[in-house]
């Protein structure tokens, strides 16, 4: 038997820290976009610690400020894509924010991710519908609305034009890939 | 987890094919250490071998001697170990067929050779630069398909 699982990457990351944080006793506030505040002055022994307990989890404590800025505007770009309410312009959003002008943020962005804010985008907004396309519950039509797209014609181009296949094609490899493996646990 | 530069492996048994490949990486702004293997019995004794660090890609040729590309692929995606490496089909085909096939066995990404030295640079750039936004934003890789 088995069964497919969603995750909420944010509850789950949140959880991991406040384990980890009273694990190691320290005081904290968590404010949310990957920003944890100490209430207290930690030692390095500790900090340490709480580094290396994250560790294994994939989770790392930032200390470069470019590197920290960079994160925050993918956070940022996240949650505006996962967040429907947002009906205001990409530019306008990130730089009310994080408060600098977003040509700034974007030549910041194209040095050191390789990729400009607007492919960012587009990857994240594909791989949401990668997701939603899985999940299976959604038409693409509904799929499209709900991304912000004019039209599924417009989803479905953008799709094939960062994939490289369609829709259909994506979600049938998929589930082929899921028939091949469940073949394989029994 | 972030490092400074992309691992990359490239399985081929055509030495023109991985000469231009390793020369068309040279020029690309992100930082790559490729080394080739000559095919697919190399490259699993190469990722089995305990000083071996894994690499973060590895592009693989369908048609070599000894072991072909998608026998490569299904022992690739069978062992444990291995199954996190994002695996590139780099192949002369691109039949509908092949890039299904390949895609349902586990492959990442799927590249038709480009004919030309400056369309392989750009195919390799898009690939890479893909790849990166994978390894460093935690996008699912389960997810991760690429035709070019």
């Amino acid at each position: 038997m088995k069964v497919f699982i969603k995750f909420d990457f944010n509850t789950v990351c949140k959880k991991i820290l406040e384990e980890k944080l009273d694990a190691c006793q320290i005081k904290y506030k968590i404010l949310g976009f990957g920003e944890v505040q100490f209430l207290e002055k930690v030692t390095p022994e500790k900090l340490n610690l709480f580094s290396k307990s994250l560790g294994s989890y994939g989770i790392e404590i930032v200390e470069n400020q470019k590197t920290i800025l960079i994160q925050k505007i993918k956070d940022t770009l996240v949650d505006m894509i996962f967040n429907e309410n947002v009906n205001v312009k990409s530019s306008v959003y990130l730089s009310e924010k994080l408060g600098y002008s977003y040509g700034h943020l974007s030549n910041l962005f194209s040095e050191v991710t390789y990729t400009s804010i607007e492919n960012f985008i587009i990857l994240q907004k594909i791989e949401y519908a990668k997701q939603l396309i899985i999940n299976n519950e959604l038409s693409l039509t509904e799929i499209a609305f709900r991304l912000n797209y004019s039209s599924m014609a417009h989803l479905s181009s953008q799709f094939k034009n960062t994939t490289g296949i369609t829709p259909s094609a994506f979600q049938r490899i998929i589930k082929k890939r899921r028939e091949i493996s469940s073949k394989n646990i029994k | 987890m972030q490092h400074d530069s992309l691992l990359i492996t490239l399985a081929d048994d055509d030495e023109d094919d991985r000469l231009f490949f390793t020369d068309a990486f040279e020029e690309l702004k992100i930082n790559t250490i490729v080394n080739t293997v000559n095919n697919g019995k190399e490259l699993l004794n190469f990722l089995n071998h305990p000083e071996t660090i894994l690499p973060n890609i590895i592009f693989l040729d369908l048609n070599m001697p000894i072991l072909n590309g998608i026998d490569c692929l299904k022992e690739i995606k069978s062992n444990d170990k291995f199954k996190d490496i994002a695996i590139a089909i780099y192949s002369t085909s691109s039949s509908d067929q092949d890039v299904e096939e390949t895609f349902v066995l586990g492959a990442n990404i799927y590249i038709k050779k480009p004919s030309n030295f400056n369309d392989l640079k750009k195919t390799l750039s898009d690939v890479v630069i893909i790849n990166w936004q994978y390894h460093t934003n935690g996008l699912n890789k389960d997810n991760f398909l690429l035709r070019l």
